[in-house]
């Protein structure tokens, strides 16, 4: 056998071909846990009790997602046989099945997540008809179709179509001009950013699923004159919300690009009828605070990885224009980040991009590395590193204020170095666990 | 309905099985999965997974490669990943969709074993069943691939079977196991397969005896006893008293060539003042020894797979939340002795002695699981 890697499980950005930069292959899973699962997702719901019907290799994971966070009493679930498979009862032992779990729980949650598999999907049970008859049977309980599909995820993500099915609860109420909802985020957005103030500071009501502690707080998001989302997924969920409820979606994307921060508030300002700041002030900080951090950090090679942030070449691109060296993206694909890419391509031809799954990167973590400060878990693992920016999904932060605040992280990571055994194994970053 | 459950877990999958048998033994493990199999696995079923690296991989299953049937991709990805990763064997085994497509396994495994030049063996799961199957299949696979006709005989030799984190934990047990075979006059010839590698399987011949430690090691004690005639002895030392019924039973295992299952022996077919709910073999060696020490009668509530034989003769067990809630509040036992998360269905006023298992509640109490061959454990069984 040759030498030669058939799958390299890293390339120089210079060679990067296209968007999607390695082959499809087996995959390896790091032991890091801090991104959320559609079960996390699904707790955001006040007073939803989930239920999930599936074979017991997919139920173990979900089941015990909930029981580290403390939330067991929240999920039920079905298991599929073989037999199942084959005697046409499937749909029936759904229903029998929802209905057993409802009359033994101690009280009747106003919302059923149902989840259903790769496998009845493909055996294509009548997802409708399920639903139709349990409402029939619990009129008072609304059932939302919830999907653990990872077989299909190149064609809709389950945390796409789980993020969209948050929202699919929601009652058509009257509009309010004054109300906007911040959709598809798994964590409240930093009330420091521009984007909260903006719509804070101009009277008007920020609805958030994240911030919803009652089910009356939930419905009330369906006031809204405006659907605000910032990441892909969100993305997903707006649109869904809109053809449902015809509540206009405005995509403001988490970027790290000044001039796309400016648009976005250029947008949101036109479209809510408030005067825009020039954010020049807000500029300045970021760079200060950029700046201070790179005097700190000096050197030291930074890793980013995109569980850290939605869009982790426009950060590197960012940080190498602040005199940072990056010198790692770890990144299956670039998704919209294109122009960045092409820049980085240009200004550091030898940074590395690293594949997140590929099979070869098993033994990195053991392999001996230069000092490295990581943003995001799987760039602590990988290089094996105490000194990391520990957030999934930016954090909740957004904006000028989000990249002051994403600098300051990043010197207090490299000040301070953290547990990384501890901290990586703890499932789903802000939710409660047991392991702690 | 017996595939119902409000709130308590399920136990690891066959899938989780298959892999935890074979982590340490320098192979390739692939399981045809999208991708919660994997995640599933390394996250609840594999406390090994941070400091003890394995290629455990899934294909990544995709909705096109299932409709299309492409098989092709599963064996050229696992060829190329064996190309640049060089695995000592590979195996590869199923999940629900590959179930669904009706992937032939074993000519997979056959058409990537001509590619690689690499044996690979074909594992039948399909993510519906418990890690007992899975890991029994395992384990059977490697010791009929690899064991092979000893020139000698170990005096005192012993292989321990069935022993993984799913069971033991990784708070000792293991090696306090191999420390008591040690000091009652044994030696270990191998471990299926917790802290050795495949070399040292390959020299499981060479025992007088195998210590069945869990109902995952049954299967491939009967091979090794159909093949090469070694006995076997079912039972986990736990306790003072249960550890010298095993010493004795491996010394006249090892003398007459005849099997036992000392661990049968404490579980009372009656409702009785004590009931252990977990694994067969195991729950019964606590059993044992529980009924030694009080002198009560002590049942076993198996919800996984097991041999009758290793149950006293039972041949059924409850087995799902509402059987064994069921159960227990139609007799209820003054003492439970089971894993926490059992606390949800056990009747008021019933004691819970908590005796955490990993392949029931995973990590949520991974710290808590005792070593059952040590002495803190024999502490335990006399608080009952």
């Amino acid at each position: 056998m040759s030498t030669v890697q058939e799958r390299p499980r890293s390339i120089r950005i210079a060679d990067a071909d296209g968007t999607a930069f390695f082959p499809s292959g087996l995959e390896y899973n790091t032991p890091v846990r801090g991104m959320w699962n559609i079960v996390h997702t699904g707790m955001l719901v006040p007073g939803a009790h989930q239920i999930f019907a599936c074979a017991q290799g997919c139920l173990r994971g979900v089941i015990l997602t909930a029981a580290e966070m403390n939330a067991l009493d929240r999920l039920s679930w079905i298991s599929v046989s073989e037999q199942d498979m084959y005697d046409g009862s499937l749909e029936y032992d759904i229903i029998g099945g929802c209905a057993e779990i409802l009359h033994k729980l101690p009280e009747q949650p106003k919302i059923v997540l149902l989840f259903l598999s790769c496998i009845h999907l493909f055996a294509g049970v009548d997802f409708d008809m399920i639903l139709r008859t349990l409402h029939e049977q619990f009129p008072q309980v609304k059932f939302v179709d919830c999907y653990m599909t990872p077989t299909m995820r190149q064609t809709v993500p389950p945390a796409f179509q789980m993020a969209a099915q948050l929202y699919a609860a929601l009652e058509a109420r009257p509009n309010n001009p004054k109300a906007v909802s911040i959709i598809g985020n798994d964590r409240p957005t930093d009330e420091q950013s521009e984007l909260v103030r903006l719509i804070r500071e101009n009277g008007f009501v920020l609805h958030d699923l994240t911030l919803c502690k009652t089910y009356d707080a939930y419905q009330r998001m369906a006031e809204s004159a405006l659907s605000i989302t910032y990441t892909p997924i969100g993305r997903y969920a707006g649109e869904a919300l809109e053809q449902r409820l015809g509540i206009p979606q405005l995509y403001l994307p988490n970027s790290f690009d000044y001039a796309q921060i400016r648009e976005n508030y250029r947008q949101l300002c036109n479209l809510l009828g408030m005067a825009c700041p020039d954010f020049k002030a807000e500029m300045q900080a970021a760079d200060a605070a950029l700046d201070a951090a790179q005097r700190e950090i000096g050197s030291t090679a930074v890793a980013i990885d995109f569980t850290a942030v939605t869009r982790p070449f426009e950060l590197a691109l960012l940080l190498c224009e602040h005199g940072f060296s990056v010198k790692y993206v770890i990144a299956d694909a670039a998704g919209e980040e294109r122009a960045a890419l092409d820049r980085l391509r240009t200004l550091c031809p030898d940074l590395e991009i690293l594949s997140a799954v590929n099979v070869n990167m098993l033994h990195l973590h053991d392999e001996p590395h230069e000092p490295v400060l990581a943003v995001g878990q799987k760039a602590a693992y990988y290089f094996a590193t105490d000194h990391f920016v520990n957030i999934v999904v930016n954090g909740g932060y957004y904006g000028f204020a989000g990249i002051q605040a994403l600098a300051k992280l990043m010197t207090e990571a490299f000040r301070e170095p953290k547990d990384s055994r501890t901290v990586l194994r703890h499932k789903g970053l802000g939710c409660a666990s047991c392991l702690l | 309905m017996k595939n119902v459950s409000r709130i308590i877990p399920c136990c690891a999958a066959d899938t989780s099985g298959v892999c935890s048998a074979l982590y340490e033994l320098g192979g390739m493990t692939v399981v045809h999965d999208a991708s919660g199999c994997n995640s599933t696995y390394a996250t609840h079923d594999e406390p090994r997974w941070y400091d003890m690296h394995s290629m455990i991989f899934i294909s990544a299953l995709t909705e096109l490669d299932a409709i299309l049937g492409d098989d092709e991709k599963l064996i050229a990805d696992v060829t190329a990943a064996a190309h640049d990763l060089r695995p000592r064997f590979i195996a590869v085994c199923g999940s629900p969709m590959p179930m669904m497509t009706g992937t032939d396994f074993d000519a997979a495994a056959a058409e990537i074993e001509r590619r690689t030049g690499i044996r690979t063996l074909a594992m039948h799961t399909n993510g519906t069943h418990s890690y007992i199957p899975g890991a029994s299949e395992a384990f059977c696979a490697i010791a009929k691939e690899y064991v092979r006709p000893a020139a000698e005989t170990v005096p005192g030799g012993v292989n321990i079977l069935g022993a993984t984190p799913l069971d033991l934990g990784l708070t000792g047990t293991a090696e306090s196991l191999r420390a008591w075979l040690r000091e009652s006059g044994f030696r270990v010839v191998s471990c299926f397969a917790m802290g050795d590698k495949l070399d040292s399987l390959m020299q499981a011949a060479s025992a007088q005896v195998n210590l069945v430690i869990s109902q995952t090691g049954l299967a491939a004690a009967q091979y090794l006893y159909d093949a090469f005639g070694i006995p076997y002895v079912c039972g986990l030392p736990v306790g003072a008293q249960f550890s010298a019924v095993i010493a004795k039973a491996l010394r006249s295992a090892a003398k007459t060539g005849t099997c036992s299952f000392p661990c049968a022996q404490g579980n009372s077919a009656a409702h009785g003042a004590v009931t252990v709910i977990g694994e067969s073999i195991i729950s019964g060696s606590v059993a044992a020894e529980a009924a030694m020490q009080t002198g009560k009668p002590v049942r076993v509530i198996c919800p996984l797979p097991f041999d009758a034989a290793c149950m006293n003769g039972v041949t059924e067990s409850p087995a799902s939340e509402e059987e064994i809630a069921r159960d227990l509040a139609g007799n209820p036992p003054e003492t439970v002795i089971a894993d926490p998360l059992y606390r949800y269905i056990l009747p008021q006023g019933t004691r819970h002695m908590e005796l955490p298992h990993f392949a029931f509640s995973g990590r949520c109490f991974d710290r808590r699981i005792p070593d059952l061959c040590g002495k803190q454990f024999a502490s335990f069984i006399k608080e009952i």
